[in-house]
């Protein structure tokens, strides 16, 4: 049942990385993981704590070196660049803890990656008052409009889920990497943040998501991919892998 | 207020302080006010480094040492004038500030600081052990009794560190409302977020490092000048480290006005101080002060000031509460 993804040709996928491993000393925490995503798809990556999930974020997004494997985004070869090149390309990601500009209004929050991602990029350049216009529009999106000059301190729990997400969109990614978005909310909150990246995924947003909330990875994700242990498990439908033996022993034991 | 309406403002307030300095008939005066200029511009330069991108930074007096001697050197070898040597010693510090830059890659926190503290340890038996500039006897430096326009040497002196200060204030103000402003504010609340923001977090470093260097070494390029004698033990004091750091967190490090009122404040108490009490009691002042105001009031003057118009304030924008943060955070 794995669906090979990189069978596909790579100038059809958005992100092709092959063979990631990734060691901390004499820990392996990735081993020659695949992952392939196609514009535009809903991809659920699951697996248990310390699985890699993160590391597999980090190495994708720049945080983290990688021991061995290659990654192309976008038709390019990103092994060499550092985060905020790849941010540039259009690489976004979401922290799993929000990590704000805590000195910075919410408006000068996304104000950055407008001015240091988006007009870093040949043929684009807002001047000031369209970076206004935008982070004005996008804070409103994530119904954060009645708090533009507040600082981020004064956020509750899921504003400040909702203000990672929309820095992340600031970038104006092709691909946003979503580490946990979702972790420590309400029932209700969970289906506002869901409805929010389902919404950036219509505009044509690939999406990485990282959950543990298995409700929220079933309705968000088109394909799944499970890692247990820094090794790929299982790649195919949510429906297929959910009922894959050796997901079933990973999350419940044999 | 725009860049171009506060140049004018601050080249203003130089004139109006270099004239003031004409009326003055007991020369202590000057002297103490170029004191207090010169602190104005070691606390700015410290603030472009350590208060705006939060790295602490402890080897001021390794830069100023540098701009001092090196000033020292070339005025005993070529007989260059001090507006020569100021940009030399600027450029040297600078290309010292760009090296300590590239320390932030591996070193954050209170390891970066101990690495700046080092650094002047190095320079300092580097030139204790410089025999052309004296090593440890030290060197007298002749300056001429007059120079024409000033009439005394140490107007001359004196206008020169107004220009310095007012020249480091303004490259403070800019820098901070500038877009370079607004990336260094993100590398110091986090520097991983502005990675994934798109903001080149080690080059805004360097060219934030290499500023504040030049800045500091351009210092110490007419205070050979000044003091006439110059010495390892005396220019690598731990009062100008103290001080430089003191002063920003005293007057508030977020914005170009904390560092002039940390170091107008510290600087003109200290100098009294030297009068009525003694010299030495100075650094336990400011240490006292130091340890109040970051434990009360970590946002400094200016942030009390805000707090009692009733805006919040952040209080992890204290570079040295931050690097304990930090600490702590990286720990767990």
């Amino acid at each position: 049942m794995m669906m090979e993804a990189s069978a596909a040709t790579s100038n059809e996928l958005i992100l092709d990385a092959r063979g990631i491993t990734k060691r901390f000393g004499g820990f392996v925490a990735l081993n020659n993981v695949d992952l392939a995503v196609r514009p535009g798809e809903r991809l659920g990556l699951i697996g248990p704590n310390g699985s890699g999930k993160s590391t597999l974020t980090n190495c994708l997004c720049g945080a983290l070196k990688t021991d061995g494997g290659s990654i192309s985004f976008a038709g390019r070869a990103i092994d060499n660049l550092s985060s905020y090149q790849r941010a540039r390309l259009g690489l976004g990601r979401s922290f799993q803890l929000p990590r704000p500009f805590h000195s910075l209004s919410l408006l000068d929050n996304l104000r950055i990656p407008l001015v240091y991602a988006v007009n870093a990029r040949s043929g684009t350049h807002l001047t000031e008052p369209q970076i206004r216009t935008r982070s004005t529009e996008l804070l409103g999106e994530f119904g954060l409009g009645g708090k533009l000059h507040r600082l981020p301190g004064d956020l509750t729990q899921v504003e400040m889920r909702k203000l990672e997400l929309a820095r992340a969109m600031a970038t104006d990614p092709t691909l946003l990497v979503s580490d946990e978005a979702l972790a420590g909310l309400s029932h209700s909150e969970v289906n506002e943040i869901l409805a929010l990246l389902l919404a950036l995924n219509k505009r044509g947003v690939a999406v990485i998501f990282i959950e543990h909330i298995m409700r929220a990875v079933m309705a968000f994700s088109e394909r799944l991919v499970v890692l247990v242990a820094g090794e790929k498990i299982a790649d195919g439908t949510p429906k297929d892998v959910i009922a894959d033996e050796r997901v079933i022993g990973a999350y419940l034991g044999q | 207020m725009s860049n171009g309406r506060f140049i004018l403002l601050a080249c203003l307030v130089g004139v109006a302080l270099v004239a003031a300095s004409t009326f003055v008939t007991n020369e202590y005066y000057v002297f103490a006010a170029y004191f207090v200029l010169q602190y104005v511009v070691l606390a700015t330069a410290w603030n472009i480094l350590g208060g705006y991108v939060g790295y602490v930074n402890f080897g001021t007096t390794a830069f100023l040492a540098i701009g001092l001697y090196s000033a020292a050197a070339l005025n005993k070898w070529l007989d260059l004038p001090i507006p020569v040597l100021i940009p030399i010693a600027g450029l040297l510090c600078g290309a010292v500030g760009l090296a300590m830059g590239y320390l932030t890659i591996r070193l954050r926190g209170v390891y970066f600081t101990i690495a700046t503290l080092a650094l002047s340890v190095v320079v300092q038996t580097f030139i204790t052990n410089w025999d052309y500039v004296g090593g440890s006897r030290g060197i007298y430096i002749m300056r001429p009794t007059d120079v024409p326009v000033f009439g005394s040497y140490v107007a001359y002196l004196f206008f020169l560190m107004t220009v310095l200060a007012v020249a480091s204030v303004v490259i403070a103000r800019v820098i901070e409302r500038s877009t370079f402003g607004f990336g260094l504010a993100a590398i110091r609340d986090d520097e991983t977020a502005a990675a994934a923001s798109g903001v080149p977090v080690l080059r805004l470093k360097l060219v934030a490092a290499a500023i504040s260097g030049a800045l500091m070494g351009m210092a110490g390029a007419p205070l050979p000048f000044y003091l006439t004698y110059v010495e390892p033990t005396s220019s690598f004091s731990l009062a100008y480290t103290v001080n430089s750091v003191a002063m920003p967190l005293v007057g508030g490090t977020t914005s170009w006005l904390g560092p002039v009122i940390g170091a107008v404040l510290l600087g003109t108490m200290q100098q009294a101080m030297t009068v009525l009490i003694s010299s030495s009691v100075n650094l336990l002042v400011v240490g006292v002060l130091l340890v109040i105001f970051v434990i009360a009031a970590p946002n400094g003057i200016l942030g009390l000031i805000r707090s009692l118009r009733g805006k919040k304030v952040d209080p992890e924008t204290n570079p040295l509460a931050a690097i304990l943060v930090t600490e702590k955070r990286s720990s767990q």
